[in-house]
């Protein structure tokens, strides 16, 4: 009996936390890789690690302490590199290790071991919480209503921001907007994936997604069938074989990338081949 | 008489603490194709960019006649390199996005947008390719494209900046010809550092460098230019004739 509800909760948080995760995911990550900000979006994931460290050290829930650095984060590469004129690149790279070490400091300072701390490295469905779950589902309709609403005007500001200047004085109203967006997508999906893998999360349903089409519609729409495809068999993989999920869901991303890409390979070689 | 469309009065604009453009006074009247020359960095770009209100002039003052022109009804053809081409946007999206200029922030494209979009695409000649990446299109289809996206909205006035950068010779005409007939209902405003190539198709030239001169008139005849024998792509002010060498054998 205990061993039926054990599984029947996991299977409701692992189903749940695929969708939630594959609809946050598919929105956030067609952005960030449309707009190539992969790299930003990895500083600001691993920033947000001296949030957990400090949440577990002053005793506060370590996603609100995350969510806090990321979204800081996100706004300081931009500050550094606008204003500072360092290179984005460099200041991602500082921001990036600066929040790991700020994590590792106050996680070994500390009192007591820190059993979870492998689940936000790595994630870990057992650790996720129905909280969690209920961010998680919060955080896609508020995606879903945000880019519903402003699709075109988020859509033409990252194809084309001079453009977009010319006639919209709310560009960068928009532009910080999305990215604290997407910081806090990152952060509530770390819970499923971890620090280290969540950026793959983002990024490879939509390379998917952009093998078969190249409207931003559609590849949203693809990114999220392919990343619920992905973190559902990844669940199911992992409590069969025992292996941790996280990984195993990156694992499944990353090989129904390489089918795909290899079968549009060969359908194209073949309609050469069968063209006249 | 044609209208005023907009004026300029003894206007200054800086970047930092470099002057870039002192003391402009400049009228652009319906119906005008100006070609705007001028050495890099002399300030034609900057003069473009106060029309559009994305630099604000440190003295002087920008007039608009509001009852035909504001800075809702100009179209605008940027340098090539500011979008991103690998972005996944079609052709149909960006013409339609110069429609952005009248809409709110919560921005639907309506059944009128999208027919007005197809016939934008037809008079460019890029029906075919409405439905394709950016990245997919050679220069010259490239530029229709941010053409039909500056004139969608049936500007007033037609802000172009270095066109010919990106524009492949065999299109050049069909280009120039086109804009001719743009300037039929609106005028013309072009930057561009090849003389040779605008002065046939414009009617009055203004000179930028930190100063502003307008040449009411092309004083360049295609006459003159042919009398070279080869492509001219300088022209300075003073007495004639300049002398150009011929190339080395």
């Amino acid at each position: 009996m205990e061993q039926n509800i054990f599984q029947y909760e996991f299977i409701i948080k692992g189903l749940l936390g695929a969708v939630f995760a594959s609809v946050t995911a598919g929105l956030a990550g067609t952005y960030i890789v449309s707009k190539r900000m992969v790299f930003l979006s990895g500083g600001i994931t691993h920033a947000s690690f001296g949030g957990i460290g400090i949440g577990y050290f002053i005793g506060i829930n370590p996603v609100l302490g995350a969510a806090v650095f990321s979204i800081l984060s996100a706004l300081g590469v931009e500050y550094l590199s606008v204003r500072q004129k360092i290179r984005e690149d460099s200041a991602i790279g500082i921001l990036w290790a600066f929040g790991m070490a700020i994590g590792i400091i106050f996680i070994y300072m500390t009192p007591g071991y820190s059993p979870n701390l492998m689940s936000y490295l790595f994630g870990s469905i057992l650790t996720v919480t129905y909280a969690d779950i209920v961010a998680l589902g919060i955080m896609s309709v508020i995606l879903i209503v945000y880019f519903g609403f402003f699709y075109r005007t988020i859509l033409y500001i990252s194809f084309d921001e001079l453009f977009a200047r010319t006639y919209s004085p709310y560009v960068n109203i928009f532009k910080y907007t999305t990215t604290a967006l997407i910081a806090l997508t990152i952060v509530l999906n770390i819970r499923m994936a971890g620090v280290v893998l969540v950026i793959s999360l983002l990024t490879i349903p939509p390379n998917i997604a952009m093998l078969f089409t190249k409207v931003y519609p559609k590849i949203v729409l693809l990114s999220i069938v392919a990343g619920f495809a992905g973190t559902s068999a990844g669940y199911a993989i992992s409590y069969f074989a025992g292996i941790p999920v996280g990984a195993t869901i990156i694992f499944t991303l990353v090989i129904i990338w390489i089918i795909a890409r290899i079968s549009v390979r060969l359908v194209s070689f073949r309609r050469i081949q069968t063209s006249p | 008489m044609a209208a005023c469309l907009l004026e300029m009065k003894s206007l200054s604009a800086s970047y930092g603490t470099t002057t870039v453009l002192q003391d402009v006074d400049f009228r652009v009247y319906e119906n005008d194709f100006i070609g705007v020359i001028g050495p890099n960095g002399g300030g034609k770009t900057t003069l473009l960019k106060i029309i559009l209100g994305l630099v604000k002039p440190f003295r002087g003052k920008l007039f608009f006649n509001q009852d035909i022109v504001s800075s809702k009804t100009i179209g605008y053809l940027p340098q090539i390199s500011t979008g991103d081409l690998n972005y996944p946007v079609t052709v149909k999206d960006v013409v339609l996005s110069g429609l952005m200029i009248r809409k709110g922030l919560v921005s639907r494209m309506t059944s009128p947008d999208k027919m007005r979009a197809e016939m934008v695409l037809e008079e460019l000649g890029l029906s075919g390719l409405k439905g394709s990446s950016l990245n997919e299109l050679s220069g010259g289809q490239l530029q229709r494209v941010l053409l039909g996206r500056a004139i969608i909205g049936n500007p007033k006035l037609l802000l172009l900046d270095e066109p010919g950068n990106f524009v492949d010779t065999n299109f050049e005409n069909d280009f120039y010809e086109k804009l001719r007939e743009l300037n039929k209902r609106m005028a013309i405003l072009m930057v561009s550092h090849d003389v040779g190539t605008i002065s046939s198709h414009i009617k009055s030239f203004a000179c930028v460098n930190r100063s502003l001169h307008y040449h009411p008139y092309s004083e360049i005849t295609n006459e003159q230019l042919l009398s070279y024998g080869c492509p001219i792509q300088l022209i300075t002010h003073g007495e004639v004739p300049h002398t150009v060498l011929k190339k080395h054998e």
